[in-house]
């Protein structure tokens, strides 16, 4: 730990996914083995108490960093490390991080009353003990997320998709986190629900001192959670910065591009910029900087060395070659 | 029930849909899914038609270009496509019409088209289903209509099947696809929705630019407003199944009348300004069997009064667009 102030590091994190054909098929075609790289030397710190953002397009490994942060994929190189727990760890203490992930109506079990769906966590991590208890901390729960304590006895389905989401989060909460990764939490919800999770999350932060990993796709809403915003495109970090600093004065190509293509409705019809091209397939990377093919700056020296994560002027880092120096 | 809001019918309209509505009937009663819907465009123009989950905008599509799910049917109202009546049409007479008249664009481009017949093949039968060319001359007019929307290498990419295009390409061969008969109008239901951002904005720019230079109007559902503040000339607010404001884009997302309209709008959050707290709507939408008497966004509403449970708000023309909200039209008390 490089800081006691920071609940998580993550530190030159990469992760390979083997996607070969199968061995037979790889002997007849004489075709070796591929790799794809979904995540590439990634690093960043999540201060206590604050919410750092990931953005980025599909396939931009976003998930996956998620995914490595929570223990659901174990990373190929690069390290994870939590801020020592003051509670403790493992059996009969807390967890240290939870997610909550994207869609409601596929993560919350069917077959389970809610009640039980909360309570599983607090039973199997041995959090609290007797029937009682646990029945008065999962009303307890619910009611932090704005549902009520006689909820418990129903099912996902009698929900509508923001209700599922409360849920979800109060699941999350029941192993009493104080790290939570948020994947996706909103993409699947209706703007004026959305603004009721959103709103939610941001008392819970307060309330409970959370820190939030957050994984979104959407500018907006990230601007209006987020501390720090982290921009990946193919699996590398290519800027990151405050919030403000970011939005103020975004130093990558592709960050500028990615503010000028999000529609705003505060502007209707307004003339921009608009990104040419698709993002290309991270099995076969472009050369040098991963974005050059669709940079409207790209110089010779980007489609020959990739760009070097630097300090970024205004604070924070940007990967590009052609970013201002400081 | 009176409109009282509507231009005269005219040949300059590619859509014109009166008093629509479209009931389900179950064993527990009859569903109203929508009620009394009136809306135009005119041709080269984009009307978004905008709601949550639920408010009946697809059911809207639908309806138009007569795919409505049994038992749903069109229970009162109608549809004029072109200036021609389409809601009294037989299955058949329907048939000929959509892709001709009306084309279609949905969310998922995969699983519009077809995936054992290359993109060429599913153009050229489309094309010589509504016209008389030869196979030669529709597979012209197939490369012509890929280079349209942006296809690079047209000639070579006319045989390739959809699994070889990326989600992107995809939806502007469906465009391409929807353009094909030359219709009056373009259904588009949700076209951005599958795709990632930079992708969407390149396909709301292209809906945009056919649709001027081949001047067909287009009906774009979709829940993002920030898709229609860049692509819409007028907008159409649904909530419940009813049409409850329709105006000029800037107006309608700048100034918004309807209290459900305003709080969309709040809880949006936006590129501009960061607030510590989004302005929530609460509660949820009302299902279709327990619509609210009244108008049916009364019991969510912050303004409704004792005159909103009672009386059903109707349209009324209020600045270049109009609203049914009875703050607009008599009191609430």
């Amino acid at each position: 730990m490089r800081s006691a102030n920071n609940a998580l590091e993550v530190d030159q994190l990469s992760r390979i996914f083997d996607v070969s054909a199968p061995w037979l098929n790889r002997v007849i075609d004489r075709k070796p083995k591929r790799y794809l790289r979904a995540v590439q030397d990634v690093t960043f710190t999540v201060e206590k108490g604050k919410c750092l953002a990931l953005v980025g397009e599909s396939g931009c490994g976003k998930s996956t960093v998620a995914r490595l942060v929570t223990g659901l994929y174990a990373p190929s190189e690069g390290a994870i490390l939590f801020a020592p727990a003051v509670k403790g760890r493992g059996r009969g203490k807390p967890m240290e991080a939870q997610m909550i992930f994207q869609d409601p109506h596929a993560s919350l079990n069917p077959r389970w009353r809610v009640g039980d769906i909360i309570a599983e966590p607090i039973r199997e991590f041995g959090l609290r003990h007797g029937a009682d208890v646990i029945e008065a901390r999962v009303a307890e729960l619910l009611r932090t997320v704005g549902l009520s304590a006689d909820d418990a006895k129903r099912y996902p389905h009698e929900f509508s998709g923001g209700q599922r989401q409360r849920i979800s989060i109060a699941r999350a909460l029941a192993s009493e986190p104080e790290f939570l990764v948020c994947d996706e939490p909103t993409s699947a919800l209706d703007v004026s629900v959305q603004a009721q999770i959103l709103n939610l999350m941001r008392r819970l932060q307060d309330e409970l001192g959370l820190t939030y990993l957050f994984i979104s796709h959407n500018l907006a809403v990230v601007r209006h959670m987020a501390d720090r915003i982290a921009v990946m495109y193919l699996g590398r970090i290519v800027e990151e910065a405050d919030t403000e600093a970011l939005f103020a004065d975004p130093q990558h190509p592709y960050t500028r591009l990615l503010l000028q293509t999000i529609p705003d409705v505060a502007a209707p019809n307004r003339d921009r910029e608009l990104m040419g091209g698709e993002p290309p397939s991270p099995l076969d990377p472009p050369k040098g900087c991963a974005f050059h093919p669709r940079c409207p700056m790209a110089a010779d020296l980007c489609s020959k060395t990739a760009p070097e994560v630097r300090a970024r002027k205004g604070g924070g880092l940007v990967a590009c070659h052609l970013a201002p120096a400081i | 029930m009176s409109i009282s809001y509507h231009p005269p019918a005219s040949d300059a309209l590619a859509l014109d849909v009166r008093g629509l509505s479209v009931e389900f009937p179950t064993r527990k009663g009859v569903l109203t899914a929508l009620s009394e819907v009136s809306l135009t465009i005119r041709r080269g123009e984009i009307l978004g038609v905008v709601g949550e989950s639920g408010a009946g905008k697809s059911m809207t599509g639908m309806a138009v270009l007569g795919l409505l799910e049994p038992p749903g049917r069109v229970a009162s109202g109608e549809i004029r496509i072109g200036g021609r009546r389409t809601d009294n049409l037989s299955e058949a007479e329907m048939a000929s019409i959509r892709g001709s008249m009306v084309g279609a664009i949905f969310q998922d481009p995969l699983t519009s088209l077809n995936p054992l017949f290359s993109v060429g093949q599913q153009l050229i039968e489309t094309i010589r289903l509504h016209s008389s060319l030869s196979r030669a001359e529709a597979r012209a007019r197939a490369v012509e209509l890929l280079k349209q929307v942006g296809i690079p290498g047209a000639e070579e990419r006319i045989d390739h099947y959809p699994h070889q295009f990326s989600g992107g390409m995809r939806q502007r061969v469906v465009i391409a696809l929807a353009l094909a008969g030359n219709p009056q109008l373009i259904i588009a239901d949700e076209p951005t929705t599958a795709l990632d951002v930079s992708i969407q904005a390149q396909i709301t720019a292209l809906l945009r630019k056919l649709c001027r230079e081949h001047g067909t109007g287009v009906m774009l559902v979709t829940h993002d407003m920030g898709v229609i503040a860049e692509t819409a000339d007028r907008v159409a607010v649904m909530y419940a199944g009813r049409v409850i404001e329709i105006g000029p884009v800037e107006e309608v997302l700048s100034r918004p009348k309807h209290p459900y309209t305003r709080g969309l709008m709040g809880s949006i959050p936006a590129l501009g300004a960061r607030v510590e707290r989004l302005a929530q709507i609460d509660g949820a939408m009302p299902r279709l069997n327990a619509i609210p008497t009244g108008c049916a966004f009364n019991p969510r509403c912050l303004e409704a009064g004792s005159r909103c449970r009672n009386v059903r708000p109707v349209m009324v023309a209020e600045g270049q667009g109009s609203v049914a909200c009875l703050v607009h039209d008599g009191g609430v008390q």
